[in-house]
């Protein structure tokens, strides 16, 4: 083709290195013997060993335990709130306060973290010492700040899947006699579940993968994986955290190809079917 | 206001005082901020009627069909359904079913589930709705596709399973928002007939918002043709075509010749109109009610105009002209004729022979009608 | 019967306001009320004493209520050049790594947009892969690469290019690398959401006015992606200005950004006070920002 697309081509190639050759440098030197992490250890790799080491690392369970209880938690109740924040945005096209409402929903994508998770500490220190609640930091704190930015995230998710449907679809349903909260769980969530999902565990990756917030709202003893990986890190390169970033990315590449491969399997079979 | 005089026929429902509206509109007006979609629109319509709403996109005409479905409250007006007020009952309680112009099907469900899902909103035994579902798909055809998910169903189907979904209920009324719309031209006849058919079996009422006339003309027993946000005219579809009463009713449905003009004889039997635009006068052959110096116009259809190369007979109706342009279409042709007043005039011609007479461009010809033919509108 | 069913009318509206409520006063609750006690203890001072500072509020012996707003805190940040230095250098940073992200990101929406359909999936799917990975595992990759006997130095001494290892880790050219490498997922997805959207007839039609390839894209491509790009911009640029992880384990100790000096004011020096002033004075610069990225984003979805 032309020379422009060549340079796009140039482009693409470029970016995509730059996206993968990190990752990439990770997984295989997770596999080094080496304690030296970038220097390969000709003679007894690649090795299981780190990954051996991460799985007996009592502080990394233990942290990775806080983090999947309050990313489970975090994720379900980011999707209630977002689902029906969406919900209000997409279908109420005007109600009082909606512009702050709006305004609302989005700063938490752009607030830098650092002010989110200092407001929210100063938030509950207060409250604790005016109402006496929260008694202390800990999970439930961390869930409170992670629930209140990853909700922008499955408001966006939703509302702009809710922005593409079918609206007579839910008329129709009511038509037939379905009342509103009915035609809500009949039909609407079953017909944009796939977002809802999508918003569920972009919820959890945000949260499992949160330090800034959660270092502001954590109290002691409840270290999340990416706060002990932080301290880790810090003091430098370390072959266990490579091993961790290797599951982590093992994980995600299942889903995400998974995911990925089953719409379009069932788009296919659709097209299939209805031509 | 033109005074069809015995062309109605006696005994339809609203001809008769005294009959019993199925559905009545009663000054209804929706407005939507400073827009008035709806203004102020009453109607009568009759049980088993099929009533047609026609009109140009924005004309009001789906704001209206909302409004029966519950879905827009109206700003002003009541709406009654066999005599009871729904004006304030939400959709899910309205004895009303509509079939979407998207069909609206839910895309989780197969067909059966589709069908059915009304019929499980009103708490039916599963014994009843198994065999009303079955009955109901059986009707429209499409008994073998029970378990098709709807995404694998083509156009045709898709607008049956709505049909049915909305049918199954028995509701008082169907609304039907452009039913074939979304169907390429063949099958949209086809459909038609099936509708008609349908809705002759089970003698439900079906009020049907279109922008098609010829669907609108297939379907109806009477039109309601609506112009922003009122109804211009409501009646059967050959009211409305032979006698519109207005310009805008006769230039929407079908092309219609417009001669401007004033009354110079005004009898019971017969009027003539001078026009200038014709270049003479015409003779109508029915009596009108005007006020006498009002501007008013004669309409006269191009199918009507007879056209020949010798002069006809006839003294009144009779004006020449030059062919400018020629349109063959296949089962007829449009001639344009350009009178010496410079007015274009539209002539169709079915082309029922296929030598006779030719008539071709720049020849000159007489161009002559019949007294009954042309309408007078005063608007 | 009339009022009562206009009542009922009116029910049901706030029977929409119901659903909207629940997240309403989530937000304003754990979103925007944090951000008047932020601005509140800003006008405080630090103390020892739990919490670390003075309260606001005091009744006096003589019954008298005394606010005292002290503005020393924001008074410190003109005084001392760390501040403003960090303040500046913080937007420097993140107006660069804009910069360095959609000069990177534009193309690469550009090509993905441009893709046939079957590859554009998988080129989307790579994008948002490592979005989905952790951030966190993803810049500790770069201190792996960027270290003195890290695989770049490695690899450019055994390539003979140098003999010597680069220092490369703890560089503001690391910190850049990393910001540009971390938000690029987030430079790359609205783009080519609005990329994906343009009729690309208008291009050929631009063309066969006369436009050059590069006139065309110039002329109608490039004005038609601007919201696009202003979106893009604004993640890029707001998130950026604050943030910490990135300067703390790239730039190393010296790296000056608003975010870093806020966490060690807040956690070392456990001075609250001034970390809130901090982040008053950072919010009062991106709120502006913020209104921007608002208003493309509701106009986007008005069209």
């Amino acid at each position: 083709m032309s020379r422009r697309s060549a340079f796009v081509i140039t482009c693409l190639a470029f970016g995509y290195a730059f996206l993968y050759v990190p990752i990439a440098s990770m997984v295989v030197y997770s596999f080094n013997a080496s304690q030296l992490v970038t220097v390969w250890d000709h003679a007894h790799s690649p090795t299981l060993k780190w990954f051996g080491a991460l799985l007996h690392d009592q502080e990394i369970l233990g942290a990775a335990w806080i983090s999947l209880k309050v990313a489970v938690a975090n994720a379900t109740g980011s999707v209630i709130l977002g689902t029906l924040a969406g919900y209000g945005l997409a279908r109420f096209p005007r109600f009082r306060g909606r512009f702050a409402f709006t305004a609302m929903t989005t700063a938490p994508l752009v607030m830098p973290e650092v002010i989110t998770g200092l407001s929210l500490l100063l938030l509950f220190v207060t409250l604790e010492q005016t109402i006496g609640w929260p008694a202390g930091r800990g999970i439930g704190t961390m869930i409170i700040g992670h629930m209140t930015f990853s909700m922008a995230y499955v408001t966006v998710v939703v509302q702009s899947r809710l922005a593409t449907f079918d609206r007579s679809v839910e008329e129709a349903a009511m038509d037939l006699g379905a009342r509103p909260v009915k035609v809500f769980f009949v039909i609407t969530l079953p017909i944009i579940f796939p977002a809802v999902l999508a918003g569920w565990l972009l919820a959890f990756t945000l949260s499992w993968d949160d330090l800034v917030i959660s270092s502001f709202t954590a109290g002691p003893g409840s270290n999340t994986l990416p706060m002990v990986v932080f301290s880790m890190v810090r003091l430098g390169v370390n072959p266990e955290i490579n091993a961790l970033a290797t599951l982590t990315i093992t994980a995600v590449t299942i889903l995400a190809v998974g995911a990925t491969w089953l719409t379009a399997r069932a788009r296919r079979h659709a097209a299939s079917a209805a031509a | 206001m033109v005074t069809a005089i015995g062309r109605r026929a006696a005994g339809e429902p609203w001809n008769d005082p005294d009959a019993r509206p199925y559905v009545e509109l009663r000054r209804v007006t929706k407005k939507f901020g400073e827009f008035t979609a709806v203004d102020d629109v009453s109607l009568k319509i009759y049980e088993r009627e099929v009533f047609c709403l026609l009109g140009a996109s924005g004309c009001g005409k789906t704001t209206l069909l909302r409004m029966l479905g519950g879905f827009e409250s109206p700003t002003a007006g009541r709406i009654l359904i066999d005599g009871e007020d729904v004006t304030d009952v939400p959709p899910y309680e309205r004895p009303v079913n509509m079939m979407f112009q998207s069909y609206a099907l839910f895309p989780h469900m197969n067909v059966e589930q589709n069908v059915a899902f009304g019929l499980k909103q009103d708490r039916l035994p599963k014994a009843v709705i198994r065999e009303r579902v079955a009955a109901m798909l059986e009707m429209v055809q499409l008994g073998e596709y029970a378990k098709r998910k709807v995404g694998q169903l083509s156009g045709g189907q898709r607008q049956r399973v709505a049909l049915a979904r909305a049918l199954v209920k028995r509701p008082k009324v169907l609304l039907l928002d452009e039913p074939l719309g979304a169907l390429d031209k063949k099958l949209r006849e086809r459909t038609q007939f099936e509708l008609i058919g349908l809705q002759d079996k089970l003698g439900v009422t079906f009020l049907v918002v279109t922008h098609d006339q010829e669907e609108a003309m297939t379907l109806a027993s009477r039109i309601g043709v609506m112009d922003r946000g009122t109804i211009a005219q409501a009646g059967t579809p050959a009211e409305i075509y032979e006698f519109p009463n207005s310009r805008f009713v006769a230039d929407f449905i079908g092309s219609v010749n417009l001669f401007e003009g004033r009354l110079v004889e005004d009898e019971p039997e017969f009027v003539r109109i001078d026009s200038a635009e014709l270049g003479g006068t015409i003779l109508v052959g029915h009596g009108i009610s005007s006020a006498p110096e009002a501007a008013l116009w004669a309409a006269l259809r191009p199918e009507k105009i007879t056209m020949s190369r010798g002069a006809p007979p006839q003294t009144d109706n009779v004006t020449r002209g030059i062919v400018q342009d020629v349109a063959y279409l296949g089962d007829l042709s449009i001639y344009v004729v350009r009178l010496a007043t410079g007015k274009l005039v539209r002539v169709t011609r079915p082309n029922t022979a296929r030598h006779a007479e030719p008539v071709e461009r720049d020849g000159e010809v007489y161009l002559s009608w019949d007294a009954a033919s042309p309408v007078v509108v005063t608007r | 019967m009339r009022r009562l069913l206009r009542r009922l009318e009116g029910t049901r509206v706030s029977s929409r306001g119901l659903v909207v409520a629940l997240p309403y006063l989530w937000l304003i609750a754990f979103f925007v009320a944090p951000f008047l006690i932020v601005l509140k203890i800003s006008f405080s001072h630090a103390a020892l004493a739990i919490p670390p500072y003075k309260p606001l509020v005091v009744w006096t012996s003589r019954s008298v209520l005394e606010i005292r707003l002290d503005l020393r805190n924001y008074l410190a940040m003109f005084a001392h050049r760390l501040y403003g230095d960090a303040f500046l250098n913080s937007l420097k940073v993140a107006f660069l790594s804009t910069v360095f992200s959609l000069a990177i990101g534009y193309p690469m929406a550009y090509g993905i947009a441009r893709a046939g359909a079957r590859a554009r999936n998988i080129l989307l799917l790579l994008v948002v892969l490592p979005f989905w990975t952790s951030q966190l595992l993803r810049i500790y990759a770069w201190v792996g690469l960027f270290k003195a006997n890290g695989l770049i130095n490695e690899t450019l001494i055994s390539l003979g290019v140098i003999h010597q290892p680069l220092t490369l880790l703890f560089t503001p050219f690391a910190m850049y690398v990393g910001i540009v490498y971390s938000y690029l997922p987030y430079v790359i997805l609205p783009l080519y959401a609005n990329l994906e959207k343009l009729d690309w007839q208008l291009v050929e039609a631009a063309q066969d006015l006369g436009c050059r390839p590069w006139q065309a894209f110039y002329k109608v491509t490039l004005p038609l992606s601007r919201n696009g790009i202003v979106a893009a911009s604004m993640l890029v640029f707001i998130p950026a200005t604050g943030e910490f992880v990135i300067p703390t384990l790239l730039g190393g100790p010296n790296s000056l950004m608003m975010g870093r000096i806020l966490w060690d004011e807040f956690f070392s020096n456990r001075d609250w006070p001034v970390a809130s002033a901090i982040a008053i004075v950072m919010l009062l610069v991106l709120v502006p920002c913020m209104m921007a990225y608002l208003r493309i984003q509701s106009r986007g979805s008005d069209s």
